[in-house]
C-alpha cells in the first residue's frame, strides 16, 4: 500500500498547469508579482504545442497599415466568432495584444521587421489589415523560446538574490496532474505523477492556473500532439467549474492528407496569404463558389480582382481563399464529397505556379523544409494535397473575462489560452490564439497572485482526497483483465471523427452519445501493462478518462445547438439562427454525468456595438436586439 | 500495401538492457516514429519514447537510428532498403531513463547558466527598431528546436562524462552567438564568456553538430567559428601579435583573421585558381589593383647567398657536425625578425596619403 506521507510534497503560492504560451506567461506574471510559482509541464520544458503555431500573433500595432487599430481588430474577432464571443474578452484582447507583443521584444524575441525597423505584420484570413507579427513561419517556436528564456532570466535573478535558481519559480518537466484537490469550494492543491519515475507528487497551493491547451487527441485526423487530451477541461469540470461553447471545434482547412505519416499536420494559412490557391481535381479554383452572403462585400468574385489584391489591397477585395477557416473547411469538404477531391481525399493547394521558387523558399522556409523532409514533396514545383484537420477547440472553461477566474462553484481556479472558452466565440481567427495566450496568460497569472494574497488562511489538502487520487492513478496498473488503452483511444477517435466531426447530424450525435456511454464502461476497466517508470501505456490509460468526459460535453452540446455557426455545422440545421446567438451552452459535472444548461450571453456594451454597421448586425441579431440598437443610434443622433 | 520489416530496439533502463527484435508492419509514406507508435499499440505498449508534434518542429523524438542521431519523425522508412534491419537506440551522451528516453537535464542546466538577453537601457517596449538584415543572423540560431542531437553527437562530451562540467555544447554556443549578434543586446562580453565559462575552446571544429542538425543551422560556420575568431582576434592570434610587433599598431588591416565586422575577410581562403594576393585578403579587383600599385617591385632584395660548406666543400648535413641544436629556420637562420618594412610585400591601404 502506498501511504500518503511518502508522497513528495511541495508548497507554492501559484501552480500553473501547462507550459505552453499561456502557462509560461501566467507563471512569469505570478513570479513578477512576488509569488512562489510552479510550472507543470507534461512534456519537456519548451516542447509545448505552441511551437506548432506558424502564422503569427495578431496585434493591431498598425506597423504595416496605419489604419489598423483595436476597434478594427475587435470587429474582425467578433465577426470571425459570429458574434458569439464574450465581447469583453474580445475587447481586452484587441486592446492589449500590442503591448504583449512589444513586451516580448524586451525578453529577446526577434520578429521579422518592416523597412523602417518595426515589427513586420502579415495578412491572414479574417483580418482586415496586415496584423500578424511573425518570424517566417515559426512564430510559435519564437514565442515559446522567448518565454522559456524569460523564465530562465528570472531564475538567474533569483539565483543572484537567493542562491538558488528554483527559489521562486520552478519547472516540473514531464509531470502530469491527474486531480485538483479542494478544501470545500477552494482550491487547495494538485496531485499528479512524474512521468519519468512514475512517483507521485503533491502540490499544496491556494491558486491554480489551468493552461493545458485543447482536446484534439480525441479525433482521428488532428494537428494536435499527444498532450492534447483535454486534461484542463476535465480537471476544471471535476473541481466544480463549468465549460462553455464545447460544441465549437475548429477544423483547420488545410492539413496535409498525404503521405499518411503526416496526416493532419498543418499547412499554414500564410501559404494562402502569400498567394496560394485551392484547386479541385478538375483544376478549378473553386473558392469563388463558396463566398457566403455576409462576406460578399469584402471578398472578390473573380480571379483578376483577387490576384490584384496581393499587390493593391486598398482598392481590391480579398481573394476567397482567405475566408475564415470554417468557410474554407466546409468548401473543401463539399468539393471532396462531390467527387472532385484528390486520391487521398483532399484538394490541391497550389503555390508553385503562383510565385517563383526562390520567393517561396524565402517566405515559407519551414513549410518548404517540412514538405521536403517529411513527404519528399517540393512545394516550389508541385501542389500540396490538403484537407480539414481537427485543430483547435473554441470551447473551454467558463471564466470571468477580466481575471480568468473560473465560474461555477470553485474558488482559486483560473484558466487561460485554449483551455478557456468565450474569447473566440464560435470560431477563432488565425493569429488570435498566440495573442490570446499572452493577453489572458498575463491576466490569469496576475489575478491568481492577487487571489493568493487576499486569502486569510491557506486551504488544506485532505488526506482522504490524496488517497483516492493515488488509488485512481494506480488502478489501470493493477488490473490485467481490461482492454489495451491504445485500442480504446482508437475507438474513441473513430466515434468523434465519424459522428461528431466537421458536419454533424442529429441521428449520428445520438448514436455518438450511446457509444461514448459504452466506452465509458470500457475505459473504467482499462488496464496498462508494465511498471510505473516512463510507461506511455499507463499515461494514456489515465488520460482516457479526461478525453472521454470532454468528448461527452462536445457531443451533448453539438446535439443541443440546432443551428450552424462557426465551428459547429449541423446538416439538419444549415442556417445561422439569431435566437441561438443569445445562448451559451454550459456544461457542468453532476456526479459522473455531464449536465447541460442554457445561459444568456452578456449584452454587448453600447460603444462597442456602435462600431458595427446596422446592415452587418442584421445578419446576426434578433429583431428585438436590432430595435435596441436603433434606439441607441437615435439617442446618439440627438 | 504494408510489408513486415525487421526492427531492433534497445529496451532497458539505467541498470542495463539490450536490443530486442520486432517484426512490424510498415506502410508506404511512414516514418520511424510511426513504426514505434505501431509497436506501442501492438507488441510493446510500455515502450518508452518521447514525441510531441510529429512534424519536426518540437525536437522531442531524438534517437539514434542505425547509429545516426536523428529525429524519429523525420526519418522516412523509404530511406532504408526493404530487407534492411533498422536499429533504434537511445541518445548515447545522456543517461538512459527507460528504453528510448534519456535524461537530458544536462542541457537545461547549461541553458540556465547562459546569461539571458540584456534589454537595452532606456528603450521602451514598442520602440525597438532593428533592420531585417541585422536580425536574420540571430534568427538563424533561433530556429533551433532543442532536439539536442548536436549535444549528443559532440565528441567532447559523447564519451567524456568528465568534460560535461566545463563544456556547454553546440546548442549553447549558438545561443551565445545569437545574443552576441542580437542588434540590441546590451551585454558586450558574450564571446569572452563563451571562451571562459562555456568551454568554447574544447571545440575543434569537426562539424558533427552541423551535420546532424535537423534545422540545418550552420552551427560551426556561422556560430562557433565566428565566436572563436572574435575571441582569438583579441587575445590569442599569433598573426595579430606578430602584426602588432611589426607595425606597432593595435590591429593589422586586411589580414585574413580579423573581427567579424570586416566580413570581407573570410574571402581570403581563395578558391583554387583564384587571385592570390600578398596585399590582403580581398578579391575585389579594385582593391587588388590598388594593392599591386602600392608595392615597390623594384626594391632591393638581398641577393641569394650560397650556404656555408665544410672543408670538403660539402653541406654540413648531420646534426653531429651542425653548428646549432634543433632544426634550422625555414626562413633561413640568418634572417632576423622583425624584417625591415621595405623588404615586405605589404601595401598599407592609406599609403597614398603619406
Amino acid at each position: 500500500m502506498t501511504t500518503t506521507n511518502r508522497i513528495e510534497r511541495h508548497h507554492y503560492d501559484v501552480v500553473v498547469i501547462g507550459a505552453g504560451g499561456a502557462g509560461l506567461r501566467a507563471a512569469i506574471e505570478a513570479r513578477l508579482a512576488g509569488k512562489k510559482t510552479a510550472i507543470i509541464s507534461k512534456s519537456l520544458f519548451g516542447k509545448a504545442h505552441t511551437v506548432m503555431a506558424e502564422g503569427g500573433a495578431a496585434a493591431a500595432m498598425g506597423n504595416v497599415n496605419s489604419r489598423d487599430n483595436w476597434q478594427v481588430h475587435f470587429r474582425d474577432t467578433m465577426r470571425g466568432g459570429k458574434f458569439l464571443n464574450n465581447f469583453r474578452m474580445a475587447e481586452l484582447h484587441a486592446k492589449e495584444s500590442p503591448q504583449r507583443i512589444w513586451e516580448l521584444e524586451t525578453y529577446g524575441a526577434l520578429f521579422d521587421r518592416t523597412k523602417d525597423g518595426k515589427i513586420s505584420q502579415r495578412n491572414f484570413g479574417g483580418h482586415e489589415y496586415p496584423r500578424l507579427a511573425h518570424v517566417g513561419d515559426r512564430t510559435g517556436l519564437e514565442l515559446i523560446r522567448t518565454l522559456q528564456q524569460k523564465i530562465v532570466s528570472l531564475q538567474q535573478e533569483d539565483k543572484a538574490e537567493f542562491g538558488s535558481y528554483d527559489a521562486r519559480i520552478k519547472v516540473f518537466a514531464e509531470t502530469t496532474i491527474t486531480e485538483l484537490l479542494l478544501d470545500g469550494e477552494k482550491v487547495a492543491g494538485a496531485f499528479g505523477y512524474y512521468r519519468e519515475s512514475g512517483e507521485f507528487i503533491l502540490f499544496e497551493a491556494p491558486a491554480v492556473v489551468l493552461a493545458t491547451g485543447g482536446v484534439g487527441r480525441s479525433y482521428k485526423v488532428t494537428s494536435n500532439s499527444w498532450e492534447y487530451t483535454g486534461d484542463g477541461h476535465a480537471l476544471a469540470l471535476r473541481a466544480g467549474a463549468t465549460l462553455i461553447n464545447m460544441e465549437f471545434l475548429q477544423f483547420h482547412p488545410t492539413g496535409m492528407v498525404w503521405p499518411p505519416s503526416v496526416k493532419g499536420i498543418l499547412v499554414t494559412e500564410s501559404v494562402r496569404g502569400d498567394g496560394g490557391v485551392l484547386k479541385n481535381s478538375d483544376g478549378k479554383r473553386f473558392m469563388f463558389d463558396y463566398v457566403p452572403d455576409v462576406f460578399r462585400k469584402q471578398y472578390a468574385d473573380n480571379e483578376a480582382e483577387a490576384d490584384r489584391w496581393y499587390s493593391d489591397p486598398d482598392n481590391n477585395r480579398r481573394p476567397p481563399e482567405l475566408l475564415p477557416r470554417d468557410e474554407v473547411a466546409r468548401a473543401i469538404n463539399s468539393e471532396v464529397k462531390a467527387g472532385r477531391g484528390t486520391p487521398a481525399g483532399g484538394v490541391y493547394l497550389d503555390i508553385a505556379s503562383r510565385l517563383p521558387a526562390e520567393e517561396i523558399r524565402r517566405r515559407l522556409p519551414s513549410m518548404y523544409h517540412q514538405f521536403k523532409e517529411l513527404a519528399d514533396v517540393d512545394i516550389t514545383k508541385e501542389p500540396m494535397e490538403v484537407g480539414p484537420t481537427c485543430h483547435y477547440v473554441m470551447g473551454g472553461v467558463e471564466v470571468d473575462p477580466d481575471s480568468g477566474a473560473a465560474y461555477g462553484t470553485v474558488r482559486g481556479l483560473f484558466a487561460a489560452g485554449e483551455v478557456s472558452g468565450g474569447m473566440h466565440g464560435s470560431n477563432r481567427l488565425g493569429g488570435n490564439s498566440l495573442s490570446d495566450l499572452l493577453v489572458f496568460g498575463k491576466r490569469a497569472g496576475g489575478h491568481a497572485a492577487s487571489y493568493a494574497d487576499q486569502l486569510t488562511s491557506r486551504p488544506k489538502v485532505s488526506i482522504g482526497a490524496v488517497e483516492a487520487a493515488v488509488e485512481t492513478a494506480l488502478a489501470p496498473l493493477q488490473r490485467d483483465t481490461g482492454e489495451n488503452p491504445y485500442q480504446l483511444q482508437q475507438d474513441l477517435q473513430a466515434v468523434m471523427g465519424d459522428l461528431v466531426g466537421i458536419i454533424r447530424r442529429e441521428g449520428e450525435l445520438v448514436d455518438a452519445l450511446h457509444r461514448l456511454a459504452e466506452l465509458r464502461e470500457r475505459v473504467a476497466k482499462v488496464s496498462a501493462a508494465g511498471g510505473r517508470r516512463y510507461n506511455p501505456g499507463w499515461h494514456l490509460a489515465l488520460d482516457l478518462r479526461n478525453m472521454l468526459v470532454v468528448s461527452e460535453c462536445t457531443a451533448k452540446a453539438a446535439l443541443e445547438r440546432q443551428e450552424s455557426r462557426g465551428g459547429h455545422t449541423r446538416e439538419d440545421f444549415p442556417a445561422m439562427d439569431p435566437k441561438w446567438r443569445r445562448v451559451n451552452l454550459v456544461c457542468a459535472l453532476d456526479g459522473d454525468t455531464v449536465r447541460l444548461t442554457h445561459k444568456p450571453l452578456p449584452k454587448i456594451r453600447a460603444e462597442l456595438i456602435a462600431l458595427f454597421d446596422r446592415a452587418e448586425l442584421a445578419k446576426y441579431l434578433t429583431d428585438e436586439e436590432l430595435a435596441d440598437f436603433d434606439a441607441l443610434a437615435e439617442e446618439a443622433g440627438k | 500495401m504494408g510489408t513486415k520489416r525487421h526492427f531492433r530496439i534497445w529496451r532497458g533502463d539505467e541498470s542495463g538492457g539490450d536490443l530486442q527484435d520486432y517484426q512490424v508492419e510498415v506502410n508506404e509514406g511512414e516514418v520511424v516514429l510511426d513504426v514505434i507508435h505501431r509497436l506501442q499499440a501492438t507488441d510493446a505498449p510500455d515502450l518508452a519514447c518521447r514525441w510531441n508534434c510529429k512534424a519536426g518542429k518540437c525536437g522531442s523524438c531524438s534517437m539514434e537510428i542505425n547509429g545516426m542521431p536523428k529525429l524519429g519523425c523525420m526519418t522516412r522508412m523509404s530511406t532504408f532498403e526493404e530487407a534492411e534491419t533498422v536499429t533504434v537506440t537511445p541518445l548515447r551522451t545522456f543517461p538512459v531513463i527507460r528504453d528510448l528516453v534519456t535524461d537530458v537535464s544536462f542541457n537545461y542546466e547549461k541553458a540556465r547558466e547562459t546569461p539571458a538577453f540584456a534589454p537595452p537601457a532606456g528603450v521602451a517596449p514598442g520602440e525597438y527598431r532593428m533592420q531585417q538584415v541585422d536580425v536574420e543572423r540571430s534568427q538563424e540560431f533561433r530556429k533551433c528546436i532543442e532536439c539536442f542531437l548536436c549535444q549528443n553527437v559532440c565528441h567532447v562530451v559523447r564519451d567524456h562524462e568528465e568534460n560535461k562540467q566545463a563544456f556547454s555544447g553546440p546548442r549553447y554556443f549558438i545561443r551565445a552567438a545569437e545574443l552576441d549578434m542580437h542588434p540590441l543586446d546590451a551585454k558586450t562580453d558574450r564571446k569572452e564568456y563563451a571562451q571562459a565559462e562555456q568551454g568554447l575552446g574544447f571545440c575543434n571544429i569537426t562539424k558533427c553538430c552541423t551535420e546532424v542538425c535537423p534545422e540545418h543551422i550552420k552551427i560551426t560556420d556561422n556560430a562557433i567559428i565566428p565566436m572563436k575568431e572574435r575571441v582569438v582576434d583579441r587575445r590569442y592570434d599569433p598573426l595579430v601579435w606578430l602584426g602588432s610587433k611589426i607595425f606597432r599598431r593595435g590591429q593589422v588591416p586586411q589580414t585574413s583573421v580579423t573581427s567579424a565586422s570586416h566580413s570581407g575577410a573570410v574571402h581570403s581562403h581563395a578558391a583554387p585558381g583564384g587571385v592570390h594576393s600578398h596585399a590582403g585578403g580581398s578579391h575585389d579587383p579594385a582593391t587588388e589593383a590598388q594593392a599591386q600599385a602600392g608595392v615597390n617591385w623594384h626594391r632591393e632584395v638581398p641577393k641569394p647567398t650560397a650556404p656555408a660548406v665544410d672543408d670538403n666543400g660539402k653541406l654540413p648535413l648531420t646534426e653531429l657536425t651542425f653548428d646549432r641544436a634543433a632544426a634550422p629556420s625555414p626562413f633561413g637562420d640568418d634572417v632576423q625578425f622583425p624584417l625591415p618594412p621595405e623588404h615586405l610585400n605589404f601595401a598599407h591601404p592609406e599609403q597614398d596619403k603619406h
